[in-house]
């Protein structure tokens, strides 16, 4: 059966208070889940006071502030810190998002509360283990697929054909979709998920492409596919303001077509 | 909640041979469209149907039968338990899939929801027409 408790040596305690920085006038409460893999620990929420007048305005910029001035063993992924690559995926106060782009003006009461995202293996402290999520999107074979001979020059693509790949082409893969499903922490293994059935919807969607049938085909399972139950958590979670709920019904939609 | 202290692998097998498995089943379709075909039909079949429920309560058998011998009122009826028990097989095997993960008892449940709904069917069918014939 599915396990709706966490495992015993996965239950979060209460860490440690880390002192307000000296001479800080203004700071923002940061609690933060931490988990070391070479300690033996169970996972702890440490809290962490940031000088506000010190870094800038997102919760990344806490989080690089932290790691800076308070606690250098403070592991998370990012890179572009502009929304564009979706390595520092996170759930900041109980939502899945990117930090780079959430303010922690946003997060209204209290602490900001910032956790890995929700059911997948954790590497250490908000880095989890996307293995899985990637081998997923490497399913669904993103490229274009074609056996008439390559044209000299471009694949052509009319305005119009190109239009459909519009809310689709956007996902950076940063997992804060996937990773908000219900039905994807229960099948997992089993689950595309949305972000990999959006993906595999912009391949579906274009014109160029000549293997429309056969990435049907692949998809066309009660588990790949059909374990999507437009609950949208998928479209609330989105940093880039995407639908994978509707990408998915366009899939469904797509092999009712073909057999009606 | 988050997940840590991933248990040993049991198999060596690739990520993406773990995700490809068995491959697509090249089923699913058929279900998400019963299912929404069966949707509709109670939408549309929901107000006959309780209008008929209404008309037997506090009827007699003999009064009873006496309604259900009407045909379009059989028919409604017949309808209307065909596409719930088949709805409610589709819905309750969804839920089955979606939280039993041990193979054996996913395999029984499943069975067991389709005998279940099944029986509902016929039985409700083999009264309705019984009480409607007359016999």
């Amino acid at each position: 059966m599915v396990e709706f408790a966490l495992p015993k040596n996965s239950k979060v305690t209460t860490g440690k208070t880390w002192p307000v920085p000296p001479g800080a006038s203004e700071t923002r409460e940061f609690k933060i889940y931490r988990w070391n893999p070479d300690d033996g620990k169970n996972p702890r929420i440490d809290t962490y006071f940031v000088d506000t007048n010190e870094c800038g305005p997102m919760v990344l910029d806490g989080l690089i502030w932290i790691k800076n001035h308070i606690d250098p063993s403070l592991t998370f992924r990012r890179s572009c810190r502009e929304g564009v690559c979706g390595s520092c995926a996170m759930n900041i106060d109980g939502q899945n998002t990117l930090a780079c782009t959430r303010s922690m003006h946003d997060v209204k009461d209290g602490a900001v509360k910032v956790n890995p995202l929700p059911h997948q293996p954790v590497v250490k402290d908000l880095v989890p283990d996307l293995t899985n999520f990637y081998a997923q999107y490497a399913s669904i074979e993103p490229w274009l697929k074609t056996s008439s001979p390559t044209p000299q020059k471009e694949w052509r693509q009319s305005h119009e054909d190109r239009e459909k790949l519009d809310g689709l082409y956007e996902c950076i893969l940063c997992a804060c979709c996937s990773t908000s499903c219900p039905s994807y922490w229960w099948n997992s293994e089993r689950f595309l998920g949305p972000a990999a059935l959006l993906q595999a919807t912009r391949w579906v969607n274009d014109s160029r492409d000549e293997a429309t049938g056969e990435r049907l085909d692949n998809l066309e399972d009660p588990f790949r596919l059909y374990r999507c139950h437009t609950i949208m958590n998928c479209a609330k979670a989105c940093p880039k303001g995407l639908n994978p709920s509707e990408a998915i019904a366009e899939l469904k939609l797509k092999l009712v077509e073909r057999q009606i | 909640m988050s997940m840590t202290n991933q248990a040993p692998p049991k198999s060596m097998r690739t990520p993406l041979g773990r995700v490809r498995s068995l491959g697509a089943a090249h089923t699913g379709t058929g279900d998400f469209w019963r299912q929404r075909l069966t949707g509709v039909a109670m939408t549309l079949l929901i107000i006959p149907a309780i209008w008929v429920v209404m008309m037997l309560v506090g009827r007699n058998q003999a009064g009873a039968a006496q309604i259900l011998g009407s045909v379009p009122i059989a028919l409604i009826l017949l309808c209307f338990i065909v596409a719930s028990t088949w709805h409610m097989k589709i819905g309750m095997q969804v839920i089955i899939e979606d939280y039993v993960h041990d193979e054996k008892l996913k395999l029984a449940a499943v069975m067991a929801n389709q005998f279940f709904c099944a029986v509902v069917a016929l039985t409700s069918i083999y009264a309705l027409l019984k009480l409607s014939s007359g016999v």
